[in-house]
């Protein structure tokens, strides 16, 4: 497997971080609760763990691995 | 008192694991042995205690505290960019440097810097820097156990005494139990402090008569509205923070514990688990500090806020003295023990002060770390080892984790700051421009000692005069900000209340930029007389 594409989802989630279109935005909270700006934050940590599965399943095993 | 009694119990647990670690080390008494616990840590006391490490008093009570006082911003600012930055760092970095240190025995990571850029005494330079940042980073747990002990026992136990017991119980554990006793009391911790978030939104929200109602509250008043967006804080400024989760892999004790795992496979495990645990623990921690200004019913949070509002309405006409003990009792660094203490059954109470208390105590990897860095490049490199043998190098390093120890504390006695403001400007800024002297020395054949001690040198002199800005110049109120220096109407470095800012971002980004820059331009120059054997470059590059 390639790490290119890993590598560009890493770097694209690294932009997605800056979400200037929810700056103002405390609405709609989401369970009724959860203030959208902290909710895409949280959904950010989970979709970090999907780009870094496929960042360790594109890397090549180490020759001490 | 109950809880307190509680979290004595926590401590006599974790001391008994110092105990136990210890009894099983002094069969093996060798270096690598205390140090790195044999490079023998299985897969979940790798990823737990791995964490455990990065998670400190800031991640509890600094965040909570950030988040009463600045609302959900704060989860943006450092939990997300470092649920991506930190594990791509321990991939990418980490990974190679245990494979390195595998392979040539290295137990710290001026060990591998010497040898890669064959150097000596610019190794020696590049510890020093390193211990005196890592210190700040100690002295926050010191500041966290006697705010939580403090808040645990009603006031009964004062701030000093319950710093002096943490560091105490920190100390003795470390001092018996090496890395392995660390290691494990590290994964306890994790267990605790992961189990602690959800129990404590579900009790607190219960108490609170369920979120919605608070969050209604909340925007519907212009004072508590911002905080559930980031209109007060500028996108420059958010991005900034950004550059600070590269000083996790730049800390000497992620370095160190990198080095801990029995296997390479096991990184992959715990690269693609960490945003998940950071989402467990930071979620949480955010969530409850926000919804503690909605918490009026509490004695202890509406004083906080009645403090904010004076400090936002009169702070011009305020004394400096005034302002800061106004600043004092608005710090929102214990607000998550007030609301457990105010809605939570007193059983559970007591066992989320020992969660708390668990993350409050994981300064322990940078104290034993700063005693590997101490005896394996300092007392070992001079000779110390090959004169005195592995025993005396051993009982060297854990006469140095009782001196770090009761530095730290007398430090921590006199420091008035708030427990994030201390982590962001000293300790993390300086890693996260020491991270380039990695990179260089992992990825790029023509870095050199100089580019090195060059990005070393820069990262302690800008440290150093952003600490002096601090000092010197005092904070002023909350919305204004002193000019330090300007260029044609162009406001170069400015001092706001939450710290020095460099044209509007966080010191950290052009340290950074400078730091990296310098090992290019260095390296560059000085290639053609400093350039390392191709023996040495042969053992890092194919």
């Amino acid at each position: 497997m390639r790490p290119w594409p890993a590598a560009a989802a890493v770097a694209l989630l690294y932009a997605l971080h800056q979400d200037f279109w929810l700056w103002r935005e405390a609405r709609p909270l989401v369970f009724g609760f959860l203030p959208i700006g902290l909710f895409y934050h949280a959904a950010y940590t989970v979709a970090s763990s999907g780009a870094l599965w496929l960042l360790v399943r594109s890397a090549p095993p180490a020759i001490d691995e | 008192m109950i809880p307190a009694l509680v979290v004595f119990a926590y401590l006599a647990v974790v001391l008994y694991i110092g105990i136990f670690a210890f009894r099983i080390s002094r069969r093996k008494n060798d270096a690598e042995d205390y140090f790195l616990a044999g490079r023998s840590l299985g897969p979940t006391v790798f990823l737990l205690s791995l964490f455990g490490t990065n998670m400190t008093a800031f991640s509890i009570l600094g965040a909570s505290g950030h988040a009463f006082a600045n609302g959900i911003v704060t989860f943006g600012l450092m939990a997300s960019s470092s649920a991506l930055i930190i594990p791509v760092g321990i991939f990418v970095i980490g990974k190679r440097l245990w494979a390195l240190g595998k392979r040539n025995g290295f137990i710290t990571p001026v060990q591998m810097f010497r040898d890669r850029w064959e150097c000596r005494h610019i190794g020696t330079v590049i510890f020093a820097v390193q211990a005196v940042l890592l210190v700040p980073y100690i002295i926050i747990a010191v500041m966290g156990g006697g705010t939580t002990l403090l808040a645990i026992s009603g006031g009964v136990i004062p701030y000093w005494l319950g710093g002096l017991i943490v560091s105490s119980v920190v100390m003795s554990y470390v001092f018996l139990g090496g890395m392995r006793g660390t290691a494990w009391v590290n994964t306890l911790q994790t267990v605790l402090f992961l189990l602690f978030g959800t129990i404590a939104v579900v009790v607190i929200g219960r108490g609170m008569g369920g979120f919605s109602e608070a969050m209604e509250a909340m925007l519907a008043s212009p004072v508590t509205a911002p905080l559930l967006t980031r209109e007060r804080v500028s996108p420059l400024y958010f991005f900034s923070y950004t550059f600070i989760p590269l000083s996790s892999i730049a800390f000497p004790h992620i370095c160190i514990f990198c080095l801990t795992a029995r296997s390479g496979t096991y990184f992959r495990k715990t690269v693609v688990l960490y945003p998940i645990c950071m989402l467990f623990i930071w979620l949480p921690s955010v969530f409850l500090g926000v919804v503690a200004n909605q918490a009026k019913a509490l004695p202890a949070i509406e004083t906080k806020l009645e403090a904010r509002a004076q400090l936002a309405t009169q702070s011009a006409a305020l004394s400096p003295d005034d302002r800061a003990r106004l600043r004092a009792q608005a710090s929102g660094d214990d607000v998550i023990l007030k609301l457990v203490e105010g809605y939570a059954p007193l059983w559970l109470a007591s066992l989320l002060g020992a969660a708390v208390m668990a993350a409050v105590m994981a300064s322990d990897s940078q104290i034993l770390a700063l005693s590997t860095m101490f005896t394996e490049d300092v007392f070992a490199f001079y000779q110390g080892t090959a004169r005195f043998g592995q025993a005396v190098q051993v009982l060297t390093g854990r006469a140095f984790v009782i001196l770090v120890t009761i530095v730290a504390y007398v430090i921590a006695l006199r420091l008035p700051q708030s427990i994030f403001d201390v982590a962001t400007q000293y300790a993390f800024a300086g890693y996260a421009a020491l991270a380039p002297l990695l990179v260089a020395a992992l990825f790029w054949r023509n870095s050199t000692r100089w580019g090195a001690l060059a990005s070393t040198l820069w990262t302690a002199a800008a440290v150093a005069a952003v600490a002096a800005c601090q000092t010197l110049i005092p904070a002023p109120p909350p919305g204004s900000e002193v000019v330090v220096w300007s260029l044609n109407d162009v406001r170069i470095i400015t001092r706001g209340a939450a710290g020095t800012l460099v044209l509007g971002l966080l010191p950290v980004v052009p340290m950074t930029i400078v730091s990296g820059f310098l090992m290019i331009a260095v390296s560059l120059a000085t290639l053609s007389a400093s350039k390392p054997g191709a023996v040495t470059l042969a053992r890092y590059f194919r």
